[in-house]
């Protein structure tokens, strides 16, 4: 009995020590709050994977009734900044030198060959941003196909099989909302595992774990004192990126809030695991801070599904993927949030991540103690 | 002045040894570029080269299956299942095992046939609202397609005007050739930048950047002490870089390696520079490690790597005219992919050699404050 509440002192006094090292640590305060915040900012106003406005350059070889309303068509689109050339030369001369996004030529038969109703046009474009290149070319189906229409005297539908589409869980195509799962994910992971990296190793580059050792602490006991603050600390930032998600980006969460916590709060016992195992196996906050970031922020970023598809990486890229937490953790979040509770996608990728921790957080403790001992 | 050098040049071969000496570290500066590239270079792609797919097909016609076997000729597309029932849907979109479903109706043909307009509805999981649209826009081509062979076999008139795409320096606009070529300055300043934050915090944690202050070291020589190791460090990783873009993934270098390393200098002046910068204003490792990491993720998400600069709002792009890594990333994908000279990126060099300039001798100048 009386050993237990020597241990709970014990594990108390630690975990008040951390966290004053915390509080007292401006750049740990920095990664708690200023950086959700940041990211927040960032990915909410900074990161827009839309082309809003492209200027192109066009080159009118035709010079008839019909390439000037087609121009007229181009200059209505609300994606289009059009700068008129006199010659191809002109605008090819612009196009290199970065003055225009691409380049719109209507070549001198245009007039003659849409009589015979294989009318072309030619767009240039940089494939140096081959994205943004493929955008240009998505943006100049609409303009075009106006102009066939009302030259054709019909309604633009196009057709005769017309495309109707629906895009469920983000009906008015906000990229808020797959942005703030992914926000979430990235928050926990470098609260979780970017400090936690630093913080073992920095006991043993300054020689204080040998200090501890001597006390009656055991390792178990050191962990918890380790986790504790820092998963606090995550929370806040889980806090503050639910915050925004609701009140500044309005994306709704259709699955359970409990659910939502209890998947997040995981991830980031997850995250914290990884950091703690690779402080203590390298010793080294150098290479444990680096380690960290290969681990694990990296990961979040590109090899999760949260910016680029799993779906279409090759095999062994995607089984790569299988092996690091974050594709499980963005797949809960996106689901939980967008789809809502689908057992069939929340059960399995929320057991693996439960998993994980468990693993992270045994190994972790294994290696405390041989090094105690 | 050559005793000046002198010194220099012990404290150049100091860091050296201190960073390369230990095999683990050698590890963590060369190894992880390199896995890290080739993993992003086939990772990192907006392009989509596999898009699992149901159908719910209530017409059976040949029509139809005209349509739906242009999908699964087109290779992209993968049919997981053939729905009978509208319920059904939810389900295969909910579990994510269908990216999108099709659906058909019983009057698809019969529409065609009289001459009006069939409608195909097109359900797409919006968890990725991204992957989503550009899903759409590939079925979206398949069905301009069909609707032109359409019309030329029933002799339908209005024939669409065709789009011919010329694209220049990336003829099959493939994503991995910008991304690759960006992938040098990004890995590159994630390495250095991080690195030199710790090099002084290092020396301030371990008291050994007191015993460097009573020797007769000036502020500048251990600024230039510092940088010049990290900046050959990232040379380095560049070159490695560089070389597995062209001889892993093939993408043809057609620019000048003089414009190109001309440029890498600079940059890794500036990354450097602000490496030393934090490192001279950090009290502890972590506290370098943090504020470093700080500067580095906005720089690296809004260089223009992902996301585009111009759609970014106005404030945010006037100041990201401090981030180095935006010029870099243009940089090298124009030397590289457009063979651009230096007048062309002037743009780029310019503000560079600011930054650079700027970042050592504020952080030569921090120095010598906390010598004092």
């Amino acid at each position: 009995m009386t050993d237990w509440v020597a241990k709970l002192r014990r594990i108390r006094a630690l975990i008040l020590k951390e966290s004053k090292q915390i509080i007292r640590d401006p750049s740990s305060i920095a990664i708690g709050v200023v950086f959700p915040v940041l990211m927040i900012l960032l990915f909410g106003y900074g990161m827009s994977l839309d082309v809003t406005r492209v200027s192109v350059a066009v080159v009118d070889e035709d010079a008839s009734s019909g390439s000037a309303a087609l121009i007229g068509d181009f200059r209505l689109s609300p994606y289009f900044d059009l700068k008129v050339t006199h010659s191809m030369a002109e605008a090819t001369t612009m196009f290199r030198n970065r003055g225009v996004d691409g380049v719109i030529v209507i070549p001198s038969d245009f007039s003659r060959r849409w009589r015979h109703g294989d009318a072309r046009i030619q767009i240039l474009v940089n494939g140096t941003d081959a994205n943004q290149a493929r955008i240009i070319q998505a943006y100049a189906q609409g303009p075009v196909a106006i102009w066939g229409a009302t030259q054709a005297g019909a309604t633009p539908t196009g057709g005769p099989v017309v495309l109707e589409s629906r895009m469920w869980f983000n009906d008015s195509n906000d990229s808020h909302y797959f942005l703030v799962p992914g926000l979430i994910v990235l928050v926990m992971t470098i609260i979780g595992a970017f400090l936690t990296a630093m913080v073992v190793a920095r006991e043993w580059e300054r020689g204080t774990i040998e200090a501890l050792f001597v006390t009656p602490m055991r390792a178990g006991e050191f962990l918890i004192s380790k986790i504790v603050p820092y998963f606090a600390l995550g929370l806040i930032g889980f806090g503050l990126c639910l915050l925004a998600g609701k009140f500044l980006f309005h994306v709704p969460i259709r699955g359970s809030f409990t659910l939502l916590c209890f998947s997040s709060m995981t991830y980031l016992m997850v995250a914290l695991g990884v950091g703690l195992l690779v402080s203590t196996l390298v010793k080294s906050q150098f290479l444990a801070s680096q380690l960290a970031m290969i681990l694990t922020m990296m990961p979040a970023m590109m090899l999760s599904g949260f910016l680029f598809d799993l779906r279409s990486m090759p095999p062994v890229i995607r089984g790569i993927t299988y092996a690091l937490p974050p594709r499980y953790a963005v797949t809960l979040m996106q689901t939980l949030y967008l789809a809502g509770d689908v057992g069939s996608v929340v059960w399995p990728n929320l057991g693996v991540l439960a998993a994980m921790a468990a693993t992270l957080l045994v190994l972790t403790r294994l290696s405390t103690r041989k090094q105690l001992s | 002045m050559r005793s000046s050098l002198l010194r220099i040049l012990a404290l150049i071969l100091k860091e050296f040894l201190a960073v390369l000496k230990d095999p683990r570290s050698r590890f963590i500066i060369f190894v992880p570029p390199i896995l890290q590239c080739v993993i992003f270079g086939y990772a990192a792609s907006f392009d989509l080269n596999s898009v699992s797919y149901a159908v719910l097909n209530l017409d059976h016609s040949s029509a139809s299956a005209d349509l739906l076997s242009r999908l699964d000729g087109s290779g992209t597309f993968k049919r997981q299942a053939n729905l009978e029932r509208m319920e059904d849907i939810s389900e295969w979109i909910d579990s994510g095992r269908a990216l999108l479903v099709i659906r058909i109706d019983q009057d698809f043909e019969r529409r065609l046939l009289v001459g009006k307009v069939a409608q195909v509805q097109v359900i797409v999981d919006g968890r990725n609202s991204n992957t989503a649209g550009t899903a759409l826009g590939y079925v979206g081509t398949v069905v301009d397609q069909f609707n032109a062979d359409w019309r030329s076999r029933h002799g339908i008139p209005g024939a669409p005007v065709a789009i011919d795409i010329r694209s220049w320096y990336n003829p099959n606009l493939e994503s991995r050739w910008s991304m690759i070529p960006s992938l040098i300055g990004t890995l590159t300043m994630m390495g250095t930048l991080m690195l030199t934050a710790l090099s002084v915090a290092r020396e301030r944690e371990q008291g050994t950047f007191d015993q460097l202050l009573v020797t007769p070291f000036r502020p500048f020589e251990i600024m230039v002490g510092k940088a010049v190791p990290n900046m050959v460090i990232g040379l380095t990783q560049a070159t490695t870089i560089l070389l597995i873009a062209q001889f892993w993934f093939h993408i043809p270098f057609i620019g000048s390696f003089v414009v190109l390393y001309a440029g890498l200098v600079l940059f890794l002046m500036a990354a450097v520079g602000l490496g030393l910068f934090v490192s001279s204003i950090a009290m502890t490792m972590q506290q370098a490690m943090l504020f470093a990491f700080l500067l580095v993720l906005p720089f690296s998400l809004l260089s223009g790597l992902t996301t585009p600069i111009s759609s970014m709002p106005e404030f945010l792009q006037s100041v990201m005219v401090i981030n180095p890594l935006r010029y870099a990333l243009d940089l090298t994908r124009r030397v590289y992919l457009e063979d651009a000279g230096f007048a062309q990126l002037l743009p780029d060099f310019l503000p560079l050699t600011i930054i650079g300039i700027v970042t050592l001798s504020g952080a030569a100048w921090l120095f010598g404050r906390r010598l004092t």
